[in-house]
């Protein structure tokens, strides 16, 4: 009886070992492979990128961070993997580190830290790994081997503020935030600024969710708000900011001769707009405030490559480097080609510096258009 | 065959199982299975670092692995590891920052603060199933929402002033080791570990060698024979508990003063204390085999970062390799069922 046991352990692990043994030699023949083109692109610039906790396919932050990576790669004609650019996900905050450092190690030459929440982990190994080159995004970061990012969100969300106080009609505008943060409040400020830039009669009702992944919660600001009148919201709240648009398609669709007008924030939110009424498409995003982190990744990238890393340094990106802006305005909106000129006028005086559009909100309350 | 073979024989097939179904599901997406083990194993061991990381992972596995075997072994579900850990993180950065004493002093202190306020942490479920029958299940899961919200008001409140992360702890405070760092390029290795095997051996010794681990055993086979013996079993549930809470808010401590130095605001949970219970279980709820399962699921978290990188296979699949090992585990019947016919056959 022993033997037979023991057989059956054997035979388990006989049968174990042959199915892994199988796959090892298909693959190690294309790793064969894979490996001489590795070599052809010896000495090419390395780029590559951790995720925070979101993960890379978060429809706002690290998606648009590696779309500017893949960018980088593809005119510089690298491939994707260990020889070109690559990305690392975090499931959780203990894995920034070990993520920053085998990337460190791996020889990339540029690897950026998505996020304010990965700022003390790219502190950490940059003071350890000091011939590797670090970009932090949304954060700073002082060391001689970081480069830091940040955006001026508030030159973007004016614009947005712009188009919310010529399209409503109520002059009731909402703004849904999400957790309380200097970010945040960069958004606040602006857009409050741009509302009264153009128009002085618009209230608008701040509402903070205190979250960035609670889509319930977003929805039911937004519907506190559409109910009481409102008929533009603007919200600042990644994830939470999908139960705005889940609220402002279901009101559509019940009423479709009212409005109820969202603004998406980030990347262009414009898909998650559109309802269908009787076979016809509408949609209920008139635009969004673009922070474009793909634009600073591949611009950094760029920099390094070419040899000026701007190590120790923070680079800010805002209308004028491209960094910041508006996405193109919805048809249906009414005041359309009025949203358009103004948005053109205000873009101007923001980049030639007539406007400075206020960041936090002291200095919202100084602020004035001449 | 015995028992104590087929207790040992059913996590190993469990684990050879679910590597197999990890494999085939690889393959039929088109992954190369061969090239991902390698990169988890690379990832894993291919390095001091990463092999100072498994280490450093392992840690707090351990402890919440004993905190969740602990309270089964007497009967109860501890599932507010999680909870417990999270306030242990807290109370331990706490005294960490807020001090100025001598290692001696302010280390030793730091860490029972942790196992404390883990201990009150677990403590009220198990007043609250002594006295009232409420059952622990609900009350922990609840505790870990109300850890998770209270902690990250406390960071901001308390320990900053409106921002996302506390101070970094006193040196005097720290487990991190200059001479681990040296040892494995600079990982986040600390003292931790030794805690952690400490408490293993504790746990063992507690359960197996006194009067008190035998009654707590007594109470978790049958209450009421327990009852009609003599014993107290509202006491030794609260108790049963409280030990279980001073293991996880051990964990937090390992987190807070050894891997991380600092507590950040959190959005959800750290997941550590919810692997604890899978821990638990591979290691059949013994301290020797909770040590050797957190090993294993130490090294498939560390070396799935790897996989990525190496071979182009998403470290997701290592979640789904770790939950067909849970799987085939809490299934372990079937794999017995297996044995058994296998050994019949022998006697025939």
């Amino acid at each position: 009886m022993k033997k037979r046991k023991f057989g059956l352990a054997l035979s388990l692990v006989l049968a174990a070992g042959t199915i892994l043994g199988a796959c090892g030699n298909n693959d190690a023949k294309k790793d064969e492979t894979t490996g001489d083109n590795g070599k052809n692109t010896e000495e090419t610039f390395k780029v590559a990128m951790v995720t925070d906790v979101g993960g890379i396919d978060d429809k706002s932050f690290n998606q648009s961070a590696w779309k500017g990576i893949q960018e980088f790669g593809e005119e510089n004609g690298l491939e994707k993997g260990q020889d070109g650019y690559n990305y690392l996900q975090s499931q959780s905050d203990a894995d920034y580190t070990t993520n920053l450092n085998s990337l460190a190690r791996q020889d990339f030459n540029l690897v950026f830290g998505i996020g304010f929440m990965m700022a003390e982990a790219v502190n950490e190994i940059a003071g350890q790994q000091k011939d590797a080159h670090f970009g932090i995004v949304d954060s700073v970061v002082e060391q001689p081997n970081v480069a830091s990012v940040l955006f001026k969100e508030q030159e973007a969300s004016f614009l947005a503020g712009v188009a919310a106080g010529l399209a409503t009609e109520s002059n009731k505008i909402g703004f849904i935030g999400g957790m309380k943060s200097e970010v945040i409040e960069r958004f606040e400020a602006g857009f409050l600024a741009g509302v009264k830039a153009v128009n002085a009669d618009a209230n608008v009702d701040v509402q903070y969710a205190e979250a960035f992944d609670k889509a319930e919660i977003g929805q039911s600001i937004a519907s506190r708000m559409y109910s009481s009148g409102t008929d533009v919201i603007f919200h600042a709240a990644g994830a939470t900011g999908n139960g705005l648009f889940k609220e402002a398609r279901d009101l559509k669709m019940k009423n479709p001769s009212k409005n109820y007008w969202a603004i998406g924030v980030d990347s262009d939110q414009e898909a998650e707009g559109v309802v269908t009424i009787d076979g016809k498409k509408h949609n209920v995003i008139i635009t969004s405030a673009l922070k474009r982190v793909d634009v600073a990744v591949k611009d950094l990238s760029t920099k390094a490559k070419e040899g000026n890393f701007p190590g120790g340094e923070t680079t800010v990106y805002g209308l004028a480097e491209d960094g910041v802006g508006l996405a193109k305005i919805n048809d249906e909106v009414a005041a359309k080609a009025d949203i358009e000129a103004k948005v053109k006028e205000f873009e101007e005086k923001i980049k030639n510096g007539d406007i400075t559009v206020p960041g936090t909100l002291k200095d919202l309350k100084n602020f004035s258009v001449k | 065959m015995s028992n104590r073979t087929k207790n040992i024989l059913v996590p190993v097939i469990a684990v050879l199982l679910g590597i197999l179904v990890g494999t085939i599901i690889m393959v039929a997406s088109g992954y190369d299975a061969a090239a991902g083990y390698t990169a988890l194993w690379n990832g894993a061991f291919g390095d001091v670092y990463f092999t100072g990381e498994v280490i450093r992972q392992v840690t707090p596995y351990i402890l919440a692995g004993l905190a969740v075997a602990f309270a089964f072994r007497t009967g109860l579900f501890n599932i507010g590891v999680e909870g417990q850990l999270i306030v242990g993180w807290l109370a331990a950065v706490w005294v960490g920052v807020s001090f100025d004493l001598p290692k001696v002093i302010h280390l030793p202190l730091a860490i029972l603060a942790a196992a404390a306020a883990g201990a009150l942490w677990a403590f009220i479920p198990g007043y609250l199933k002594a006295k009232f029958r409420v059952h622990e299940v609900i009350v922990t899961i609840m505790m870990n929402y109300v850890a998770l919200h209270v902690t990250n008001n406390v960071i901001r409140t308390v320990l900053s002033e409106g921002k996302e992360r506390s101070e970094n702890i006193a040196d005097t405070a720290s487990l991190r080791s200059p001479f681990f760092e040296g040892l494995t390029e600079y990982s986040r290795l600390h003292w931790g570990i030794f805690i952690a095997v400490i408490c293993a051996i504790l746990m063992w010794f507690i359960l197996e060698k006194t009067t008190k681990g035998f009654e707590l055993r007594a109470v978790g086979f049958n209450e009421h024979a327990s009852q009609y013996a003599g014993m107290n079993v509202k006491n030794n549930i609260i108790l049963s508990m409280v030990i279980s809470g001073t293991f996880a808010g051990l964990a937090g401590a390992m987190e807070g003063l050894g891997t991380f130095g600092y507590t950040a605001i959190k959005s959800g949970f750290t997941g550590v204390g919810f692997d604890g219970i899978a821990v638990a279980l591979l290691g059949g709820n013994t301290a020797i085999g909770v040590v050797l399962a957190a090993f294993l699921f130490g090294s498939l978290k560390v070396g799935a970062l790897n996989m990525p990188l190496e071979a182009g296979i998403p470290n997701e699949l290592v979640d789904i390799i770790i939950a067909l090992i849970i799987f085939f585990v809490a299934s372990s019947y079937i794999i017995r069922w297996f044995i058994q016919r296998m050994s019949k056959k022998g006697v025939k």
